[in-house]
C-alpha cells in the first residue's frame, strides 16, 4: 500500500502440493514475494499455473502445505478474514470472466457499488477512467459478447484494477492481444506498482514480458512437477540454474 | 505404376546385427495400410538383432498413416530394447516423429474410470452420491441462511435481477400456462362428460373440475411446465457462467453467489408460482365449463353453482400453497444443479437435464406428500 512496507514479505508459500483429486499437479512449491514487486509465474503449457492461481486467491485448498499473506495463513484463515482478503485482491481471469449479462460499465461498477461509498457521477468517472486505461474508452454500454476476446480480456484487467488493489493476480493478460496493446499493457502493469505500490502476480508465457516487467519469476516444470527456478528472470537466462530453464527462456524446443 | 506396386507393403530382411524394414508403396490413410499387428510378430530379442533401421526409399506417399505405424514401430523397440536407428528415415519422417516423442505422455492418466474392479467402482459411485447429497443439503442450508441475511436486512439485494426474473418467469410463462391449464381443463371436463353421464350426474362434473383444478392440476402442471422451462434456464444460465468463471469472479470480490444470483431467482419464483397457480387454475375452470356447455348443455349459471357448493377456501389455499412449494423445489433444483455443473459445456447439458428430472420428481414426491397430510387432517 504504501512505500514504506516495500521490503516486507506480502505473500509467502509454503511446502504447498496442489492437486484434483489423486493427481498431483505440483508439489514441494516454496517462494516469497515481497511489497510491491512484479512476480511473474512462467512454465509449459498446463503445467499447472492457473492452478497455483487459483490456490493462492482461495477458489482451491491445497492439499498440502500454506499460503500466507502479510505473515498470517490464508488457508487457515476464518471466512470473514478471508472474505477482507479477498477485497484486497484484483484478479483477472485467463478467459477474461466478465459477467454476461451486464455491460463493461456495469461489470466495473459492481465492485465499486458493493465496497465504496462513492455517488453515481464519482462512480462513472471512474469507469470511464478504468476503461480508458486499457483503451477501451467508448465502451461503457457494450456487452461482453459484443466485444472481441482481446478486448474482454482487456474489460477483465479493467474490471481487476477497479478497487485499486493492494495485490493484482494476471492470468496470461497479453494472451491475445496484439504486440503494442500487450507492450502498453506491460507500462500499465509497472505503473500500477510503481503509483499504488500494488503487488502483481503475472502468469505468462510472453518472453519479451518476462524480462520487461518481472523482479522475479517462478518456473514451474511440468516434468518435475516442481518448482526449479525462482529468480530474477534476466539473472536466469545468463546463469540458467537448470536445463529446461533454459530451453524455455531462449524458445529452444529441443528438436533439433 | 500398376496397383500392385501402390500398395502399401513392408519386408523384413536380415542384416547381420540389424533387421532392416523396406518401406514400399502409398502409405496413406484409408488406403490398406498393412496390418499394424505384424509388428508384434517381429522376431524379438535373443533373434540376434539389437537395431532396426529403415528404408525408405520406395514409399511413393505418406501421410498420417506412415507416421502412426512408425510410432508403433518405436513403441515395440523400446518395450524390447531394441535400437531404432531414427537416421535412417528421410529428414521430414525424423523430425515429425522427435515432434511427436518431444513432449512425454501424461501419466497416471485416462485410467481412472476403468481402473478397480466391481466392488472399487461401487463404492467409488456410493460416495460420489453421498457427496452429492451433502452437497445438496449444504446448498439448501446457504439459500436458507441467505434468506435470513435478507430478512434481517443485512445483505444487499439485486432488485433488477429480481425484476428481470419476475418477468422471465412470470409475465413470459402465461402464454404456455395457459394453454397446457386450458387443455388439461378440456381433459378433467370430458372424463367427467363420459363418467358421470353413466350415472346421471351430469352436474357434478363442475364439481370434479373445480376440485381438480383448485387442489391438484392448476399447481401441479404449473409446477412441471415451470420446471421444464425455468428450472432447465436456471441451471443452464449459472452452469454456463461457472464454465466461463463467472461464479468464480463473483467469489473472489467477496460476493457470495447464492446472494447475488440464487436468492434473485428463488424469490421470483416463491412469489410468481403461486400467482400462476391460480391463474392455471382459473383458466382450467373456465375451460371445463366451457366443455361441460358444449358436450353436456350444462349452462353456466348451473355449472358456476355447482362449483361453488363443491369447493371451499381451504381448497384454494391448498393449491396456493402447493405453488409455493413447487416454486421452491423448481427453483433450488434449477440453482442447485447449476452450481454443481462440472467445468465443461457438455456438462452445462447435463446439469439443465439433470434440473428438470430432479425437479419433477421432488414435485411429484412433494404433491403425494402434501395430499397425504391434507386427508389426514380432513382438509
Ligand atoms: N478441473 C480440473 N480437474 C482435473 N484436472 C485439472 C482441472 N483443471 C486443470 N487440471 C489439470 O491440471 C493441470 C494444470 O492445469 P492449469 O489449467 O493450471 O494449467 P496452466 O499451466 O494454466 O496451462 P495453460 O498455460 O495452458 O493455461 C493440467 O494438466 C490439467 O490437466
Ligand atoms: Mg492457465
Amino acid at each position: 500500500m504504501n512505500a514504506n512496507q516495500n521490503g516486507n514479505v506480502h505473500i509467502e508459500v509454503r511446502g504447498l502440493e496442489m492437486a484434483y483429486g489423486d493427481f498431483v499437479v505440483m508439489r514441494d512449491l516454496n517462494f516469497k514475494v515481497l511489497h510491491g514487486e512484479v512476480v511473474v509465474i512462467m512454465g509449459g503449457s498446463g503445467c499447472g499455473k492457473s492452478t497455483l492461481l487459483r490456490h493462492l486467491i482461495g477458489l482451491r485448498s491445497p492439499s498440502k502445505g500454506d499460503i500466507l499473506y502479510d505473515n498470517e495463513s490464508f488457508v487457515q484463515s476464518s471466512e470473514e478474514e478471508k472474505l477482507r482478503k479477498l477485497r484486497s485482491f484484483g484478479v483477472l481471469y485467463q478467459g477474461g470472466a466478465l459477467w454476461s449479462s451486464m455491460t463493461l460499465a456495469e461489470n466495473i461498477i459492481l465492485p465499486l457499488e458493493e465496497y465504496t461509498n462513492l455517488t453515481p457521477s464519482e462512480i462513472s468517472d471512474v469507469v470511464s477512467y478504468k476503461l480508458s486505461l486499457v483503451g477501451l474508452a467508448g465502451f461503457e454500454g457494450f456487452y461482453p459478447s459484443e466485444i472481441s476476446g482481446g478486448m474482454r480480456k482487456r474489460a477483465g484487467l479493467a474490471r481487476a484494477m477497479a478497487l485499486d488493489p493492494e495485490i493484482l493476480y494476471f492470468d496470461e493478460p497479453s494472451a491475445g492481444l496484439d504486440p503494442i496493446s500487450s507492450s502498453r499493457l506491460d507500462d500499465l502493469i509497472l505503473q500500477l506498482r510503481d503509483s499504488l505500490g500494488s503487488t502483481v502476480v503475472v502468469v505468462t508465457h510472453e518472453l519479451q514480458s518476462i524480462f520487461d516487467i518481472a523482479d522475479k519469476a517462478v518456473f514451474l516444470d511440468v516434468e518435475k512437477r516442481t518448482m526449479t527456478a525462482y529468480g530474477n528472470p534476466n539473472d536466469m537466462l545468463r546463469d540458467p540454474p537448470n536445463d529446461n530453464v533454459r530451453r524455455f527462456l531462449t524458445r529452444d524446443s529441443g528438436t533439433d | 505404376m500398376d496397383a500392385q506396386a501402390q500398395k502399401a507393403v513392408f519386408t523384413v530382411e536380415r542384416a547381420g546385427e540389424k533387421l532392416v524394414l523396406r518401406l514400399s508403396g502409398v502409405w496413406k490413410l484409408g488406403c490398406g495400410l498393412p496390418d499394424i499387428k505384424e509388428i508384434e510378430n517381429l522376431p524379438v530379442e535373443g533373434e540376434g538383432y539389437k537395431s532396426i533401421t529403415f528404408d525408405t526409399s520406395g514409399i511413393v506417399g505418406w501421410d498420417s498413416g506412415l507416421m502412426t505405424f512408425l510410432i508403433k514401430v518405436l513403441r515395440f523397440c523400446q518395450t524390447n530394447d531394441i535400437q531404432f536407428d531414427q537416421a535412417s528415415l528421410s529428414q521430414d519422417l525424423s523430425s515429425l516423429l522427435s515432434l511427436s516423442q518431444a513432449v512425454p505422455e501424461k501419466e497416471g492418466l485416462g485410467e481412472a474410470d476403468s481402473r478397480g474392479n466391481y466392488f472399487h467402482r461401487l463404492g467409488k459411485v456410493s460416495i460420489g452420491k453421498y457427496e452429492e447429497m451433502m452437497a445438496s443439503v449444504s446448498f439448501v442450508g446457504e439459500c436458507f441462511q441467505s434468506v435470513l441475511g435478507l430478512l434481517k436486512g443485512r445483505r444487499p439485494f439485486r432488485w433488477r435481477d429480481f425484476y428481470l426474473v419476475v418477468q422471465e418467469v412470470g409475465f413470459d410463462a402465461l402464454p404456455i400456462v395457459a394453454l397446457i391449464s386450458f387443455l388439461v381443463g378440456l381433459i378433467i371436463s370430458f372424463l367427467g362428460a363420459v363418467v358421470l353421464q353413466r350415472f346421471g350426474a351430469d352436474v357434478y362434473v363442475s364439481y370434479l373440475v373445480a376440485y381438480g383444478m383448485l387442489r391438484e392440476m392448476g399447481a401441479l402442471m404449473t409446477g412441471i411446465i415451470m420446471a421444464g422451462r425455468t428450472g432447465a434456464a436456471f441451471a443452464a444460465q449459472i452452469g454456463s457462467m461457472k464454465v466461463t468463471e463467472e461464479i468464480d469472479a463473483l467469489r473472489t470480490l467477496g460476493i457470495s453467489p447464492i446472494d447475488f444470483i440464487v436468492l434473485p431467482r428463488m424469490l421470483a419464483l416463491f412469489l410468481m408460482m403461486p400467482l400462476l397457480s391460480i391463474y392455471a387454475a382459473i383458466i382450467g375452470m373456465f375451460s371445463g365449463m366451457l366443455i361441460s356447455n358444449i358436450m353436456m348443455d350444462i349452462a353456466f349459471p348451473i355449472f358456476l353453482n355447482g362449483m361453488k357448493e363443491a369447493v371451499a377456501l381451504p381448497d384454494f389455499f391448498l393449491g396456493v400453497f402447493k405453488g409455493t412449494v413447487f416454486g421452491v423445489i423448481v427453483a433450488v433444483s434449477g440453482c442447485l444443479k447449476g452450481m454443481r455443473c462440472g467445468d465443461s459445456a457438455d456438462a452445462v447439458g447435463l446439469a439443465a437435464t439433470s434440473a428438470v428430472v430432479t425437479g419433477i420428481t421432488f414435485i411429484i414426491i412433494s404433491n403425494a406428500m402434501i395430499d397425504w397430510v391434507a386427508a389426514i387432517y380432513g382438509m
